[in-house]
């Protein structure tokens, strides 16, 4: 079976990934976006949608497979990246979605998270992250600030968050990206990269939890926020933001800075130059880290693209090159083994 | 000097002989070396190999002994013996820990250059046993096996450190020729095995060759010995474990049902043989995943059996807690999956390397929620072989997770196997669903399984999960009425597996009073014990359960017949509690929950207190 996912272009609508299932999520969650999102891209992609598979764990994000027209698995807390890799290493030739959510990934599968991206299996990773764990009702999660009162931290969360870019970037991720619920273009434009990508693509998108944790990015991807506190990383482009793009990002040693490229001191040709397959890891985890500098804006984008043979053309390669040295095996023989005599 | 005469050759029916030494002694490759000898030869064999959790306890230690015990004979045998005729021991702990197992007046063959005061302090020795009469009823053989094995290899290139290694392929030399064995087998295996590092490959052979002709040699040795090989059926043999046994089930599985084999797994003792078989078996297209852990070693296979393959993952107790969780989900989904366990000491890590029984109602009943599967289990090692096909035939046709059962014992001990042919093996067809036309995901065929779709089949989108499911469309549901028709279903669809598995058969005095039954890897000891009693004139009947979930349809037919049922179990009382449960009739136990395989010897006794000398 080859690796290589058929894209003989086939003409799909956003319709033909609808199941026809009631969608059951709050009225005004961001998951609607999501979904409503990736049913857009999916037609693009040319890909028979029989050959789709969503796979998801266990929270809100985790219902889209319902939802999905393609086939699908709604699994157990935390293992969909576990059920993904063993449908990918089965059937390398499938073009294999995980859904989660920032509890799903990074805490409950948070070893099965680190070890795909490791790994580097060939899946499409849609991290839903509200920072809040929303189907149990409004408990802290793995990516909640510190602080903040939740239902089971009353008094304010003592834990340090992850950083979901980081952690995939330091696990070895060879795609890390980010988008937001309330970006659709922005998000269509970075859930076709991911299915573009062959290996592990980490997709945060930053979603927001109208009860449990209505704003919770507001400060972000606010209307009044957005232009000055959003970062959009394009690829060979200076980092520029801010209202007409008056600001940029000028990397000052291994420490990103916010230039004003209208005070005569500085120009365009001092800022940072996005190079998505940078071979430099410290770079990668500069953009990441920007998020726990409330004074930066968040980097929105591919933050890296690392193109390197997946684990799944691993296995394959592997059992073909056996197969070419030792030709095909014989069950007759190997029953056998090395040492047998005979009783007459 | 060496004796002119050839020394005179004993005739004995079986033999059980104990190799026991340091960890780091070699002593497991000493012993199966030894056991693929006599298999070769045309003995029957059983064996145990016996060892610590520690790769390398210290060394001289008590609980860093580690043995190898196996039993050879010219007729029909189950067991690797209930105490050792011949012990080997390396050092003395080896000889401290295993001394109380042997037979009494039995052979003991020392190492007496290990016998020094650090070792013997290290064994708690306070008085060189050697010395002080405390072995005069046993034939003791001291030879100083360090010292003539370095001074065979003294031409040799190596460092003192692995000439000094080599002196279990002396003492194994000196097996070799007190049971009038061939050295060939052995001599292949290391041509073999060292064909990259001549010197190594010499100096064990050298040692190997020194050990056989210091038996010819010396005098102290009376006589040797001679076990005829064993009358078996007409056929091809070979010696195998019962993990590899399992491993080449599966493959088999795989290859006469035409679906790829798929194996998820994480290590784990005594589990792990069957994982590094599985791997080694590419040029079959077999797939193995060595998970991160165990729940992502079983979540890995449900992905593959979702996606249209033979999944597969293997572990033992504490990996079977971890995998929990997911079992339900393959039960929810109604997805086939093979779980072996091959069943350690519990509770917790409990006693990694040694065998026991005590897994069965946590295979049972050990899951959330109603999520009832069939559960299987292997009564010996080559039974594995046959028992694996049969979990994956099972899981197969009724889409059901299977738990296979195996043990420490069989998984890592061997006995000679008749290789089947190809054409011999069980016929398995599977078929998958290709049809649009009425499919729903959970629609059911006579038997109550679900249809299995390969993923990529066109118009068979569908969605699964862990929810419950509506009957027939499978969309999620959480009426109260369709989760009472769903829990009679799942339950159903287990029970109808009865439909497909052997009556349990009685065999020895049919119109006994007393039936021993047992289950899985007590097979052998059961056997033997029964044999014994019976030629000893005791009337006695004998069943054995491979199939405990569902049981077989004949069970309470069977059971009722008899006045006393006696069970014995490598637990304190699991089966017996499934069958009180169930068929509400007392069971006599006999439980030794040790690490240890039973001996057939506990079930004589047991049984003859139970007839109380009634013939």
């Amino acid at each position: 079976m080859s690796n290589n996912i058929d894209t003989t272009p086939v003409k799909l609508t956003a319709k033909d990934f609808a199941s026809g299932q009631d969608v059951r999520w709050c009225p005004g969650c961001g998951d609607y976006s999501i979904l409503a999102q990736v049913q857009r891209v999916l037609p693009e992609l040319g890909i028979p949608k029989e050959n789709i598979i969503f796979i998801s764990g266990i929270g809100c994000s985790s219902r889209i497979p319902y939802y999905m027209g393609t086939y699908g698995f709604h699994s157990i807390h935390g293992r969909a990246c576990a059920i993904a890799t063993g449908v990918k290493v089965a059937r390398p030739d499938l073009s294999i979605w995980v859904a989660t959510g920032d509890g799903d990934a990074m805490s409950i599968g948070g070893n099965h998270f680190i070890h795909t991206c490791r790994k580097n299996v060939d899946l499409k990773i849609l991290m839903f992250n509200n920072r809040i764990y929303g189907l149990t009702k409004g408990q802290y999660s793995p990516t909640t600030v510190k602080g903040q009162v939740t239902k089971s931290t009353p008094y304010g969360s003592v834990d340090y968050p992850f950083n979901p870019l980081s952690l995939a970037l330091g696990s070895g991720a060879s795609f890390v990206s980010r988008t937001a619920d309330n970006d659709p273009k922005h998000m269509q434009e970075i859930i076709k990269r991911a299915a573009e990508h062959k290996g592990t693509a980490f997709v945060e998108i930053l979603q927001n939890c109208v009860i449990f944790n209505d704003g919770a990015f507001d400060y972000i991807t606010g209307k009044e926020n957005k232009a000055e506190k959003v970062l959009y990383l394009k690829d060979g482009q200076p980092m520029v933001f801010g209202k007409d793009n008056s600001q940029g990002i000028k990397l000052d040693g291994f420490t990103p800075v916010i230039i004003n490229l209208n005070d005569g001191v500085h120009s365009i040709n001092d800022c940072w130059i996005h190079d998505e397959k940078d071979t430099s890891a410290a770079r990668s985890f500069i953009l990441a880290h920007m998020t726990d500098h409330p004074e930066l804006p968040m980097p929105f984008g591919i933050i890296r693209q690392e193109l390197k043979p997946t684990y799944d053309q691993g296995v394959t390669e592997q059992i073909n090159a056996v197969i070419a040295k030792k030709g095909k095996g014989d069950l007759g023989k190997i029953l056998f083994g090395k040492n047998t005599w005979e009783v007459s | 000097m060496a004796q002119e005469k050839e020394k005179e050759v004993l005739q004995l029916t079986e033999v059980t002989v104990r190799f026991a030494g340091d960890s780091g002694d070699g002593m497991q490759l000493t012993g199966s070396q030894f056991g693929d000898t006599t298999a070769l030869f045309g003995n029957d064999l059983n064996t145990f190999p016996d060892y610590p959790a520690e790769i390398r306890a210290p060394a001289g230690t008590l609980y860093g002994v580690s043995g190898f015990q196996l039993h050879f004979s010219s007729q029909d045998i189950h067991t690797p013996g209930d105490s050792p005729d011949v012990l080997v021991a390396m050092n003395p702990a080896a000889l401290k820990r295993n001394l109380a197992d042997l037979k009494r007046s039995g052979v003991i063959i020392i190492n007496t250059d290990s016998f020094d005061a650090k070792n013997l302090k290290l064994a708690n020795y306070s008085v060189n046993p050697l010395e002080d009469n405390s072995l005069s009823n046993y034939k003791v053989y001291p030879v100083p096996i360090t010292s003539l094995t370095a001074s065979a290899l003294k031409e040799s290139a190596l460092g003192k450190k692995d000439v000094e290694r080599c002196k279990n392929f002396f003492a194994l030399g000196l097996m070799y020729w007190l049971f009038n064995l061939p050295l060939d087998a052995t001599q292949l295996w290391l041509k073999n095995k060292f064909s990259k590092n001549p010197e190594i490959l010499s100096a064990n052979e050298t040692a190997l060759k020194a050990g056989y002709y210091f038996g010819d040699a010396t005098e102290i040795f009376e006589n040797r010995y001679s076990v005829e090989p064993a009358k078996l059926p007409k056929g091809t043999y070979r010696n195998i474990s019962g993990n590899e046994a399992a491993a080449l089930g599966f493959l088999a599985a795989s290859q006469i049902s035409g679906i790829p084999l798929f194996l998820g797994s994480y290590p784990i003792t005594p589990a792990t043989d069957i994982l590094q078989y599985l791997s080694g078996y590419k040029d079959f297209g077999v797939k193995t995943f060595q998970a991160e852990d165990e729940i992502a070693g079983i979540c890995s296979a449900i992905g593959a059996s979702f996606s249209g393959q033979l999944a597969i993952t293997t572990t033992s107790g504490p990996g079977v807690a971890l995998k929990t969780e997911a079992m339900g989900l393959a039960v929810m989904t109604e997805l086939p999956l093979v779980i072996i366990n091959v069943q350690r000491g519990g509770p917790s890590t409990g006693l990694p390397t040694k065998p026991e029984q005590a897994d069965l109602l946590q295979a049972v009943w050990g899951r959330n929620g109603e999520a009832p599967i069939p559960v299987i289990a292997a009564s010996s090692p080559t039974d594995c072989f046959y028992m694996a096909i049969e979990a994956c035939k099972i899981a197969v046709k009724y889409m059901t997770p299977v738990m296979l059962l195996s043990d420490g014992y069989i998984g890592q001990g061997s006995e000679p196997w008749r290789v089947p042919s190809v054409d011999e093996l069980p016929k398995f067809d599977v078929k998958f669903r290709t049809e649009k036309e009425g499919f729903a995901p959970y629609s059911r065929d006579e038997n109550l399984a679900r249809p299995w779709v390969r993923l990529g089949t066109p118009g068979l989108e569908h969605r699964i999960g862990g929810l419950e499911k509506a009957n027939i469309s499978g969309n999620v549901s959480s009426d109260p009425d369709n989760h009472d028709l769903m829990c009679k279903l799942r339950a159903q669809k287990i029970k109808n597996v009865q439909h497909d598995i052997p009556d349990l058969e009685v065999t020895g005095d049919k119109d006994a009073d007393l039936l021993v039954v047992g289950w899985g890897g007590t097979y052998g000891a059961i056997t033997e014990a029964i044999d014994r009693l019976r030629k000893d004139g005791k009337k006695v009947a004998q069943a054995h359960f491979k199939y405990l979930f569902p049981m077989p349809k004949n069970t309470k037919e069977v059971l009722t017949k008899y006045k006393t049922i006696l069970l014995p179990e490598i637990n304190l009382g699991q089966l017996a509690i499934m069958i009180r449960n169930e068929f509400l009739i007392p069971v006599e136990q006999l439980n030794l929950v040790r690490g240890l395989p039973l001996k057939s010897s506990d079930i004589e006794k047991k049984v003859l207190e139970i007839l109380g000398g009634k013939k």
